[in-house]
């Protein structure tokens, strides 16, 4: 297991170099110059101009800029933002708490109702349910995220009044940021009904963001479990006299989970993309939005430093859902 | 009163093109401590009419018969619920493959232990002494150690072994064994064999044991019963079937054992069993029959007198009496 590990650690190495290189290059490559949109209407002086240009290296060969570049990663150093003048990798701690806060309760939201979802549809295989909840997980899985969001803003908080059109919390209160989770903080202050309004202004979000990734999970589920409520063990659990409970939710759930925990890892990829533009239609303070606001900005220090950290994020979960495997199945662990 | 009894057991799937009859009017009877082997070819629906006994076939199958009653308990019209009480307990299955019929996710130990939980209610410690008695009981080394395995970490042998252990747990009265030693290799086999005899005789079980290997008939069973395409063809003491085959392809069977060639070429049946489209108005086996006729070809014969074998043939006693060869 360890040396499995390791092995796995090693295959970070390549993919680490070449999201620095990909997402340095990339925002390079988009047209626009970010000492120009600093200077904004007012402009500046040809000499302010190279100024700024030998300030932040651009005169440089790309190469060397890159190879600047790296050797402050690896140093832990990722740069300062061109517009706040802040280090990227503080910026990014204070605002990826948001955008965990909202990706766990999406993610929790879709496994919660996805996998139940997935294994009764599986049990009454081309039953009314079944049909009725695959198709709208294809609805929900084709649906545009952002048209989704403004279709339940209007309902809910246009129409109804249930919910809070934006933002993490309500201005009323104001609490010192300790976690950076707002569910948390705002059960610490103690105040009155924060706890409930930060709530209220995750349930659409949430709802938002865990669609696809809702929709998926059942969707892999229930093909899972048909397979593997095919098996010769599912009979030799039945011919044991067991309950149909423990058979579908113990014997076959165990087994159909390894498909289904590949994709739980997978959607968490998407599901940092899904979180840019569900942060920009809630104005979601969190990372999703930081990055859009930086492509715009030509901020290129965020842009790649977000770039990287979401990709870390991203290997690391994948790491996680290797070792879970293991966990799962044993078989697999012997490899 | 016999153990098991069923008389006229059908098993029909819904298929989507139309009913399938895997099962035709199969009787069948068991005493306690009696080994009945079902014998046929794969297709005769020896498995079926054991899983539909069970209660374990997919809910495409239609099940009818006459009776169908274990311990005198009519188990034709049983809830699923009270069903569950009796599989597993007092009636156990065996299966063909013991390498996929054991959960990989789960250790053997949880596995034979989960049925003495829920059928005989044993705590922590007890399941616990229970499972290393049944372990050491089915000759796995090292019982205490091999409950916490995997299955994948034992060979098939140990494996099957494992089944035959969940299998007994609760002291069952009947076991059926469906084909409990093809995956195995020949000198396993007969370990499995011996176990499950043994076994038998401890416990005074009725054991049914599915199998298409006339060698295992042999060694093994006291009672025959030959299947051909869902239909009981013939049914003997095992030494009688061996001595006088009745039905033609019971006959066919026993040539076909490499033990009894009598030429260089191992003779076979021709032809495979008829299956959903092609299955025949009258015998069911007169086309693959050498002494099928007219008769045969349009008229389904029905079973002879206890004598004959019950053999379902029109010839048995031209057969009997030498007039056909």
């Amino acid at each position: 297991m360890f040396g499995y590990l390791l092995t796995r650690i090693g295959l970070f190495v390549p993919t680490f170099l070449g999201v620095t290189l990909i997402s340095f290059m990339f925002i390079r490559v988009l047209p626009g110059d970010p000492i120009i949109v600093m200077a904004g209407e007012r402009g500046m002086t040809e000499e302010r101009y190279q100024e700024m240009v030998e300030k932040l290296g651009f005169d440089k060969p790309v190469l060397q800029q890159y190879w600047e570049y790296l050797a402050g990663v690896l140093q832990g150093d990722l740069g300062e933002s061109f517009v706040t003048k802040k280090p990227v990798w503080e910026e990014f701690f204070s605002l990826f708490p948001a955008t965990m806060e909202l990706s766990l309760c999406a993610m929790i939201f879709a496994i919660a109702l996805g996998l139940p979802a997935g294994v009764i549809a599986a049990v009454n295989r081309g039953k009314f349910f079944d049909r009725a909840l695959m198709s709208s997980a294809l609805v929900g899985y084709s649906m545009p995220i952002f048209w989704w969001a403004l279709l339940l803003i209007i309902v809910f908080s246009g129409n109804l009044g249930w919910t809070p059109v934006s933002g993490r919390i309500d201005l009323l209160y104001y609490f010192p940021n300790v976690t950076g989770f707002m569910l948390i903080d705002s059960l610490l202050s103690g105040q009155e009904g924060a706890f409930a309004s930060a709530v209220r202004h995750l349930i659409l979000p949430t709802i938002v963001l865990g669609t696809v990734p809702l929709a998926v999970i059942a969707r892999q589920t229930r093909s899972a479990m048909l397979e593997v409520l095919g098996e010769d063990y599912i009979r030799t659990a039945r011919a044991k006299g067991l309950s149909p409970t423990r058979i579908n939710g113990l014997h076959a759930l165990r087994n159909a989970l390894i498909p289904v925990v590949t994709v739980i890892g997978l959607s968490v990829g998407s599901l940092l993309a899904g979180a840019i533009l569900t942060e920009t239609i809630f104005s979601w303070p969190g990372i999703g939005k930081w990055m859009v606001d930086s492509i715009f900005r030509r901020d290129y220090p965020v842009v790649q430093g977000g770039l990287l950290m979401i990709a870390v994020i991203v290997m690391l979960v994948n790491l996680l859902v290797d070792v879970l495997y293991g966990i799962i199945n044993p078989k697999i662990r012997r490899r | 009163m016999s153990l098991l009894q069923i008389r006229n057991l059908t098993v029909e799937f819904a298929t989507s093109s139309g009913s399938f009859r895997a099962v035709d009017g199969v009787d069948l009877s068991v005493d306690k401590g009696e080994l009945l082997a079902i014998v046929g070819e794969s297709g005769s629906g020896k498995s079926v009419s054991m899983l539909a006994l069970m209660g374990l076939l997919p809910w495409t199958a239609t099940i009818t018969a006459d009776e169908m009653s274990f311990e005198g308990r009519d188990l034709s019209g049983i809830s699923a619920r009270e069903r569950r009480k009796i599989i597993g307990k007092d009636m156990a299955m065996i299966f063909q493959e013991p390498m996929s019929s054991l959960n990989p996710c789960f250790t053997v130990g949880f596995q034979i232990k989960e049925a003495l939980r829920i059928h005989l209610g044993l705590n922590r410690k007890e399941r616990h002494e229970r499972a290393v008695e049944l372990f050491d009981q089915v000759g796995i080394p090292a019982p205490e150690s091999r409950l916490n395995t995997f299955p994948h970490q034992m060979s098939g042998g140990m494996n099957q072994r494992v089944v035959i252990a969940m299998a007994i747990a609760c002291k069952p009265k009947l076991l059926i064994a469906d084909e409990p030693t093809t995956a195995l290799d020949v000198t396993i086999q007969a370990q499995i064999l011996d176990l499950l005899i043994r076994l038998r005789d401890e416990h005074d079980m009725g054991l049914v044991l599915i199998t298409h290997d006339m060698g295992v008939v042999a060694e093994t069973a006291e009672r025959v019963q030959v299947q051909y395409a869902g239909q009981k063809v013939e049914e003997q003491p095992v030494r009688d079937l061996f001595r006088t085959p009745r039905h033609p392809y019971t006959t066919a069977l026993l040539s076909a054992l490499p033990e009894r060639a009598t030429s260089k070429i191992l003779p076979t049946i021709p032809g495979v069993v008829p299956g959903q489209f092609d299955r025949p108005k009258g015998c069911l086996f007169s086309p693959r029959c050498r002494f099928a006729d007219a008769t045969c070809a349009q008229t389904p014969p029905t079973p002879h007198a206890e004598g004959f074998g019950k053999a379902r043939c029109h010839h048995v006693e031209k057969i009997a009496a030498g007039e056909l060869v």
